[in-house]
């Protein structure tokens, strides 16, 4: 199987990330591979073990997006592309899914490609289904378990409701959950291999398309209200005590 | 304005928040609900009286499981056909879906997971959070027509009026399917953390009680999260007395205690309940943005220097095993349960 992992390079999730002078800043943080990608990754890792076949990481990004491909690649990925080209710099989800899906086509015979659910980023976890989309394939949202037989795939997937089992001819583009299980952590040979990788870099000439214009865009950003934040300990001489002047204070606040 | 609100629900069982999002649209002009489903009539009776003034029904066998391909194609060919200025949808793992197939094929934009909706002239502007919740931004959609997921509970419900009805119109149905569903398993680790108007929550504080001795044959892991099932149950019950939801922090979802389905913050939810009461917690940043916008925080902890208190209107500096059970007894007491 022909599988293609699509990755997003975030700042870390630690980052204390703040609106400042209409900029995005998260301080020196470090930018890290989307931590819902490592998954995606993980998935698609997962299915090759069981096929056999390959695993690409595919990343629309700035040049030092290569970090997070070497992550992917780390972790087990046999290849990496990015996506990067100056005129990309305003792209809303729908953009990335176009710029996505031209990508997969150019790599030509794939048979499955695997998302995150979202990115820490933007959070609004649409690009899955609107590659699938453009692409024409069938869309397996929120996947916690892939199985892949005779050119099918039937994932059980996660949603509000409880658990359920979907299938789909292939291609397919799958988004993946946690419980695909935890992302291995990328073994020693697997770093001095990334490291060496050559990854290539393709254009949007190379990929034969024009910018998509963006169509959801930013009109600005704001930092959320502070809190007033004057706690106040209740203590007393045993739990009981504590409980009821607690409850006492919570019903006072009319909130129940 | 003409404003479209697609019903989402799961076997008839509708998400709150579509019931939001008619209100939000009351107050730009007339609501057209849409219901897409299979024997759905219940549904329809239950938008009108929610207050759509016209419900657009696509009630067809092959619609009877949520699919995205079908219940694309059926949205943007009725939208196509009526021209609606803004399409509201609940933000639910089919919605995310939805809007993002259906907006590819009408060429315009989703918002999602919004929190606000201003009208600026002919201009929409939504409020959302980015960056885990970090910070909001304020954006816009140039396609048409706008189409917007809502945060549940960042919108007042509107009051059902019984026996309020309208005209509900047929729409034609987009039948062609790519994927099959197969079966459907309810689980326990399902719950919507979102519409929920009290959470009790626990953290890996919830693990820490020697005093409890696990059954024989555990080892130490399994003893842990053994441990932490117990803590989770006292806490179960204090949600329950409340009518409320169990939420975790990550460090209790990452050491196996609970399903990730009950995370808040991070790479899980963000949550408004009226009231939220941290168990154990010690309230890393990702759990903080996480549930900070609760109205009111209560945080119950053994470590006074815990960052939880920061964010927190009352806080118990103490043992959650012991206060836990104590607030269940006394709210069953002060609310005559």
């Amino acid at each position: 199987m022909k599988i293609i992992a699509c990755i997003k390079q975030v700042p870390d999730s630690e980052a204390k990330v703040k609106a400042d002078n209409g900029q995005i800043t998260w301080g020196d943080a470090p930018l890290v591979i989307n931590p819902f990608d490592e998954y995606a990754v993980e998935g698609a890792l997962q299915q090759k073990e069981a096929t056999g076949g390959t695993v690409t990481a595919l990343c629309i990004g700035p040049e030092s997006a290569r970090e997070a491909l070497k992550h992917a690649l780390a972790m087990g990925a046999d290849d990496a592309i990015l996506v990067s080209d100056p005129a990309l710099n305003e792209l809303d989800t729908s953009g990335a899914a176009r710029v996505l899906a031209a990508a997969i086509n150019k790599v030509g015979g794939v048979d499955m490609v695997v998302f995150g659910r979202q990115t820490l980023d933007n959070g609004a976890g649409l690009t899955p289904a609107q590659t699938a989309r453009v692409l024409g394939w069938p869309m397996l949202g929120l996947a916690g378990q892939i199985k892949v037989d005779a050119g099918s795939v039937r994932v059980e997937r996660v949603i509000e409701e409880g658990r359920q089992n979907v299938s789909a001819k292939l291609p397919a583009v799958l988004s993946v959950v946690q419980s695909i299980g935890e992302p291995r952590y990328p073994s020693f040979m697997g770093i001095r291999k990334a490291s060496k990788a050559t990854i290539p870099v393709w254009s949007l000439g190379d990929l034969g398309i024009a910018a998509p214009a963006a169509i959801v865009k930013r009109a600005e950003l704001m930092n959320p209200p502070v809190r007033e934040t004057a706690v106040e300990i209740i203590a007393g001489d045993t739990p009981e005590v504590i409980a009821e002047t607690l409850v006492e204070k919570i019903l006072a606040e009319k909130v129940l | 304005m003409k404003t479209f609100v697609y019903i989402d629900h799961f076997k008839g069982e509708v998400q709150p928040a579509s019931w939001e999002a008619i209100g939000l649209g009351k107050s730009l002009g007339l609501v057209s609900a849409i219901v897409f489903g299979g024997g759905v009539d219940a549904v329809v009776k239950s938008a009108f009286e929610h207050g759509a003034d016209e419900v657009f029904v696509a009630d067809d066998s092959a619609l009877e499981d949520y699919r995205s391909e079908p219940y694309a194609a059926t949205l943007s060919a009725l939208a196509s056909s009526q021209s609606p200025d803004l399409i509201l949808f609940p933000t639910t793992a089919r919605t995310r879906e939805l809007s993002a197939m259906s907006a590819v094929d009408l060429n315009t934009g989703v918002l999602t997971d919004i929190s606000g909706l201003e009208v600026s002239g002919d201009q929409l502007i939504a409020t959302r959070p980015i960056y885990e919740g970090k910070v909001l931004e304020k954006t816009v959609c140039s396609g048409k027509p706008v189409m917007a997921t809502i945060r549940g509970r960042a919108f007042p419900k509107p009051e059902p009026d019984a026996g309020k009805t309208g005209i509900a119109t047929k729409v034609g149905v987009k039948a062609d399917a790519l994927t099959t569903v197969e079966g459907y398993s309810a689980s326990e680790s399902a719950v919507n953390l979102g519409d929920a108007g009290v959470i009790v929550s626990g953290g890996r504080g919830v693990s820490n009680n020697p005093s409890l001795v696990p059954p024989a044959g555990l080892d130490d892991k399994q003893a842990e999260v053994w441990r932490a099932q117990q803590g989770f149950a006292l806490i179960g019950e204090l949600a329950n007395v409340l009518g409320g939801a169990v939420g975790a922090s990550r460090a209790a979802v990452d050491g196996g205690y609970i399903p990730y389905s009950h995370q808040v913050g991070q790479t899980g939810k963000v949550v408004t309940p009226d009231l939220y009461i941290a168990c154990g917690i010690s309230g890393a940043i990702q759990h903080l943005v996480g549930m900070r916008n609760a109205k009111l925080v209560v945080a119950i902890n053994k470590d006074s220097d815990a960052p939880i208190f920061k964010q927190a209107r009352y806080g118990v500096v103490g043992d959650l095993f012991q206060i836990v059970p104590a607030l269940t007894a006394a709210f069953k007491k002060k609310l005559g349960k």
